[in-house]
C-alpha cells in the first residue's frame, strides 16, 4: 500500500479515452458532421428559397441570375390576401395613386398599377383547411384512442382479423379509389361539404391512429387501471384519470401525423371541393396572378400554409421525440 | 371487515384451466395466505375476489352476500399489486389520496388529508408525500402501495406478492410491518406468495394451491407438520424434506438403497411400497446414532448448518444448530426422530392414521 503513495503527479487534464484520441475517431466525427451539414442544407434549401422568394419584389423574383441579396418586401403577402385588377391605362393608375385616402396596403398595390377589389380567396381556403384538418384530426385521435384502448385491453372476438381489416384500408394508394369515391360522394351529396372531407380524412387516418395508439397503450401496464378500478373508479374514470395522462406522448405523436396528413391532402381536396369548401393545398398552385404568374404570391402562400404544421410540431416536440422512438425505451 | 367465501370457482383462459372447482372460506379478520408455485392460480383467485376477473362458474360471497356481477369498485376491496401499481403521473400524496377521491366516496378535503397523513405516518413515508413516484426506491414504492390500501377501510385487503420484488432485508422488515398492521387493524387479508417463509411467518391459515386446485388448507403448523401431499411437503420448509422410496417387509420399514431400517408406526396402515418423508431437522447426527453414513457436503449458514449425509444411494439432508465440527468425507452416525416421520402413497397423498 505504501508503494502506491509515490511522488505526487499532476492530475490528468486530457482525456486518455481511446475513442476520443487518435486519427480515426476524429476523422469519423468530421465525416459525420459533414454529412449532417450537407443533409441539413439539402433539406433546408428549398424552404429558404421559398422564404426568400416570398419576400422578394415581383421584379427580383424573376431576376436572372437569381438575386441572393435583395430589398425585402411584403407585397407578396398583400397580393395573397387580396383580389386585384390592373388599371387599364397608366393615367388612371396615376390618378388613383394621387388620392390621399389610400391605406398603406392600397398604396403598395397601386404602385404596381393595381387596385384592390376585395379580400382574396386564400384566407377563406386556409380557414377551410383548418376546419377540415382540425376536425378530422380530433375525430381520428379520439376514435383512435377509444378503439386502441378496447383492442389493447379487452378480449375481442376476431381481434386479429379486425385489426388487419383496419390496416387493410391503407394497403391501397387512396388516389386509386378517387373515382368511386367521387361518384359515391356525388350520389350522397357529400361532395363540396366540410363533412365529406372530414369523414374521408378521418377514415384514412383512423387505421394509422388505431395501430399507433394501440402500441402506446399496450405499453401502459394494465395494473394501473386495475388499481384504479379497485380504488373505486369506473372503467371510464380510470381510463380518463390513469390511462390518458400516460398516453399523452402517443396521442401527441398521432395528432401530429394525422394533422399533417389531413392538412397536406391534395388529390381528394382538389376533386371533392370547389369554391365554398376548397382547402388550401389545391388552391396554391392555381393562384391567379394579375397579368403574370405571381411566383412571390405562391411562395408566400406556401409559407403561410407551412406554418400551422411547424407550430403544431414545435408545440408537441417534447412528446414527439419519445413518440417516434417508442418501443425502444423500456419503462422502469 | 368481511369474511369471504369462494364456492366452486372455475376459471378458464382459453384452453387453460386456471382455477378448477376451488372452494374456500376466509374468516373475518384473518390473515390468509395463498401459497403455490408460479401458475398455480393464486393471483387469479385474488383477481376473482377483487372482481378484476370474472369466474366462469361458482360464486364469490362477502359476508354471505353474492358478489357475482359486482364491479371491483362496488366490492370495496383494496389491492396491493406486485408492481406497477403507483400512478406515475402523480405525487405520493395524490397516489394515497386517489382512492379517497373516488366519486363513490366523496370525502371532504380535510378528511382526505387527515387519512393520508395517518397512513403515511403508519408506514413512515411522511417525508415522501410531495415526491413523484418515479423518484422512489422499490421499498418506498411498495410502502406507498400498501398506504393506498390502508387509507380507506376496505372490506378486505388483497395482496399479490407485494414483497417479491424487494431485496431480502426489506422483505423481512415489511413482512413484520404488514403482520403488525393486520393485527392492529384487525383486517381481513388475503396474501398471495410463492415464498414459503412468508407464508409460514405471516399466515394464520395457508391454502396451498397447485394447477388451480387446493391441495391443503391449514395453519402453518398443520401445513408443516402434516403436509397433505408430497407436493406440499416439498414446497414448505428449507432445506427440503427428505423423501425416500421405502417398502414394508417382515414388519419393518426398509428404505430403498440405504441401510436405514425403521420399525413400522402404530395405528397407520402402510402399503407395501410408499414414500417416506423426513424433515432435515429430524435427521440428527449423534455419536450413538443408529444409522451411519458419509458426509457429502456441509453448508454452514451461521445459525445452523446443512449436512448432506450419504447413506447407500440416498443423500439425506440434516439440519444441525450452529456451526458443526462435522467435515466432508467423515463417517457419521445419526438418528431419525421416529415420531415425526411422514408417510405418503406413491401417488403423493399422505397416509393418515386410520381413525379407529
Amino acid at each position: 500500500m505504501g508503494t502506491r503513495a509515490s511522488a505526487p503527479r499532476a492530475p490528468a487534464t486530457i482525456s486518455t479515452r481511446v475513442d476520443k484520441v487518435g486519427l480515426r475517431p476524429k476523422v469519423t466525427r468530421a465525416i459525420r458532421a459533414f454529412v449532417v451539414v450537407i443533409l441539413t442544407v439539402l433539406i433546408l434549401l428549398p424552404v429558404v428559397w421559398m422564404v426568400m422568394t416570398s419576400l422578394k419584389s415581383p421584379s427580383d423574383v424573376v431576376a436572372v441570375p437569381p438575386k441572393i441579396i435583395f430589398e425585402p418586401s411584403i407585397e407578396s403577402f398583400i397580393f395573397l390576401v387580396t383580389e386585384r385588377v390592373q388599371f387599364p391605362t397608366r393615367q388612371e393608375a396615376d390618378e388613383f395613386r394621387a388620392r390621399d385616402d389610400l391605406k398603406w396596403y392600397e398604396e403598395k398595390v397601386a404602385e404596381r398599377g393595381q387596385k384592390i377589389t376585395r379580400v382574396g380567396d386564400f384566407p377563406k381556403q386556409l380557414r377551410n383547411s383548418f376546419i377540415i384538418a382540425g376536425t378530422s384530426t380530433i375525430f381520428s385521435v379520439l376514435f383512435g384512442v377509444l378503439s386502441a384502448y378496447a383492442f389493447s385491453r379487452f378480449r375481442i372476438p376476431g381481434e386479429g382479423d379486425l385489426l388487419f381489416f383496419i390496416l387493410s384500408t391503407r394497403m391501397l394508394p387512396p388516389v386509386a379509389v378517387t373515382i368511386p369515391i367521387f361518384l359515391m360522394y356525388r350520389e350522397l351529396g357529400l361532395d363540396n361539404t366540410y363533412f365529406g372531407l372530414i369523414l374521408l380524412y378521418t377514415t384514412f387516418n383512423l387505421s394509422f391512429s388505431v395501430w399507433l395508439l394501440k402500441g402506446f397503450i399496450d405499453e401502459i401496464p394494465k395494473e394501473y387501471e386495475e388499481a384504479a378500478l379497485v380504488d373505486g373508479y369506473t372503467r371510464l374514470q380510470a381510463f380518463r384519470k390513469v390511462v390518458l395522462p400516460q398516453a399523452v406522448t402517443g396521442i401527441a405523436a398521432t395528432t401530429v401525423f394525422c394533422f399533417i396528413f389531413a392538412w397536406n391532402e391534395y388529390a381528394f381536396a382538389a376533386m371533392l371541393t370547389s369554391d365554398a369548401t376548397r382547402t388550401a393545398p389545391p388552391s396554391i398552385p392555381s393562384i391567379q396572378g394579375v397579368g403574370r404568374i405571381e411566383w412571390e404570391t405562391i411562395a408566400a402562400a406556401s409559407l403561410v400554409f407551412l406554418m400551422p404544421v411547424v407550430i403544431v410540431t414545435f408545440a408537441l416536440r417534447k412528446h414527439l421525440l419519445r413518440g417516434v422512438t417508442f418501443g425502444a425505451i423500456r419503462k422502469g | 371487515m368481511s369474511s369471504i367465501t369462494l364456492q366452486n370457482i372455475t376459471k378458464r383462459f382459453g384452453e387453460k384451466t386456471a382455477l378448477n372447482d376451488l372452494s374456500l372460506t376466509i374468516q373475518d379478520q384473518e390473515f390468509f395466505v395463498l401459497l403455490g408455485p408460479t401458475g398455480a392460480g393464486k393471483t387469479t383467485t385474488l383477481r376473482v375476489i377483487a372482481g378484476l376477473e370474472k369466474q366462469d362458474t361458482g360464486d364469490v360471497l362477502f359476508d354471505g352476500t353474492s358478489m357475482t356481477g359486482a364491479v371491483p369498485a362496488e366490492r370495496d376491496v383494496a389491492f396491493v399489486f406486485q408492481q406497477y401499481s403507483l400512478y406515475p403521473n402523480m405525487s405520493v400524496f395524490d397516489n394515497l389520496a386517489f382512492p379517497l377521491r373516488s366519486p363513490l366516496r366523496k370525502l371532504p378535503k380535510g378528511e382526505i388529508e387527515r387519512r393520508v397523513k395517518t397512513a403515511a405516518e403508519t408506514l413512515r413515508i411522511t417525508h415522501l408525500l410531495a415526491r413523484k413516484t418515479a423518484k422512489l426506491s422499490g421499498g418506498e414504492m411498495q410502502r406507498v402501495s400498501i398506504g393506498r390500501a390502508i387509507v380507506r377501510e376496505p372490506r378486505v385487503y388483497l395482496m399479490d406478492e407485494p414483497l417479491s420484488n424487494l431485496d431480502a432485508k426489506l422483505r423481512e422488515a415489511l413482512r413484520i410491518e404488514l403482520v403488525h398492521l393486520q393485527k392492529t387493524q384487525g383486517s381481513t387479508t388475503v396474501f398471495v406468495t410463492h415464498d414459503q417463509i412468508e407464508a409460514l411467518t405471516m399466515a394464520q391459515r395457508i391454502a396451498v394451491l397447485d394447477e388451480g386446485h387446493i391441495l391443503q388448507i391449514g395453519t402453518p403448523h398443520e401445513i408443516y407438520d402434516a403436509p397433505a401431499t408430497t407436493f406440499v411437503a416439498t414446497l414448505v420448509g428449507t432445506p427440503r424434506i427428505n423423501l425416500m422410496q421405502a417398502s414394508r417387509q417382515d414388519g419393518r420399514i426398509f428404505v430403498k438403497d440405504s441401510s436405514v431400517r425403521l420399525p413400522p408406526p402404530t395405528g397407520i396402515d402402510l402399503p407395501a411400497d410408499f414414500l417416506l418423508g423426513v424433515r432435515p431437522e429430524d435427521v440428527r447426527p449423534t455419536n450413538s446414532g443408529e444409522f451411519s453414513g458419509k458426509v457429502a457436503l456441509t453448508e454452514p449458514l451461521g445459525v445452523e448448518t446443512i449436512v448432506h449425509i450419504r447413506s447407500g444411494e440416498n443423500i439425506l439432508t440434516s439440519l444441525v444448530p450452529g456451526i458443526t465440527p462435522i467435515s466432508v468425507g467423515e463417517e457419521v452416525r445419526f438418528d431419525i426422530v421416529r415420531e415425526r416421520l411422514h408417510y405418503f402413497h406413491p401417488t403423493g397423498k399422505r397416509i393418515v392414521a386410520a381413525s379407529v
